[in-house]
């Protein structure tokens, strides 16, 4: 059964979204570690300095990144279940 | 791709919620601030809970009507899935109530209705991993289920509205009355909602293939 699989180890696919998602994520980390700390700005003023924008990028990244995760794992069931259907 | 639409619906949804949720004006009351904006997501978490456990309700009806394996597994995930929202919504509620009410926990009767009737669902899981039988913890926790559910929907939703709370849409309370109002949030809480409830139907549906795939490579094992 084994050697039907031809789907890319597990670990390796999760590797792979892992690097891309600190890829996308640590550019943004820097804008962060950069940001003035004298007067803290809170979206009250300007949305655009309050950098509301970078917690909305993060936000999405992460949200993607799960999202991207359920549907790799969604794809991996659905061959799965094909294999273990023409196996009968 | 066709009978996935849903999927895909729910990814557009989650990401404008995110980004919406953020950027669209909300009113300025005093005491919320911008923590308003909770609103489209821990509320929703509620919503897809009462919608995923309706599911799970629903199948174990129909597994006392025709007992097949595949019934309960449907019930027992949707009713899984339907705990964990329910955990992330008393979560996030208990956040924000520290930076509101001021306290992570106050004895408010829509705050524990919702922990008992979550530690009812809870004692579904364990009285499911107590029996061996298949058969006889599939029928047993069908009807605790349908039990669970009778309960539980009362304690959330119409005990805390027959008293004093402090929490919206319980007792007398007109913390919310002007997002009632507001048709900006409605523009992102509405998607919002949909959004979580189908993520939850998608958790659930993961799970029950996965454990439709190990019953079904079980079965061949015995075979």
């Amino acid at each position: 059964m084994k050697s039907n699989l031809r789907s890319p180890a597990p670990g390796a696919l999760m590797r792979n979204g892992l690097l891309l998602l600190l890829a996308l994520v640590l550019p943004v980390w820097q804008a962060l570690a950069q940001a003035p700390t004298a007067q803290p700005e809170m979206a009250e003023v300007l949305r655009q300095n309050g950098k509301i924008y970078v917690v909305v990028a993060v936000i999405v990244v992460v949200l993607a990144g799960l999202l991207l995760f359920l549907i790799s794992l969604d794809r991996k069931l659905s061959r799965l279940e094909k294999e273990v259907r023409e196996e009968r | 791709m066709k009978r996935n639409w849903w999927k895909a619906l729910t990814v557009i949804l989650l990401l404008y919620v995110a980004v919406a949720g953020l950027l669209v004006p909300v009113p300025r009351l005093a005491i919320l601030n911008e923590s308003i904006r909770n609103l489209y997501f821990h509320v929703p978490m509620w919503f897809g809970m009462t919608a995923i456990l309706i599911a799970s309700v629903y199948y174990s009806v129909r597994y006392l009507r025709t007992p097949t394996a595949e019934f309960d597994i449907k019930a027992h995930e949707a009713a899984r899935t339907g705990i964990l929202m329910g955990c992330v919504g008393l979560a996030t509620g208990s956040i924000w109530a520290r930076y509101t009410w001021g306290a992570w926990w106050t004895n408010d009767p829509k705050l524990n209705g919702a922990a008992v009737a979550m530690l009812i669902y809870g004692a579904y899981l364990v009285l499911r991993s107590s029996f061996t039988d298949e058969q006889q913890r599939a029928r047993v926790s069908s009807i605790y289920n349908i039990f669970a559910f009778a309960v539980a929907m009362p304690l959330f939703y119409i005990l805390p509205r027959l008293t004093d709370s402090l929490h919206p849409g319980a007792g007398g309370n007109p913390a919310f009355a002007r997002y009632d109002l507001d048709s900006d949030m409605r523009l992102v809480f509405y998607p919002a909602v949909i959004g979580w409830t189908l993520l939850a139907f998608w958790v659930a549906q993961l799970a029950t293939r996965i454990s439709v795939l190990k019953l079904k490579v079980y079965e061949k094992q015995l075979a």
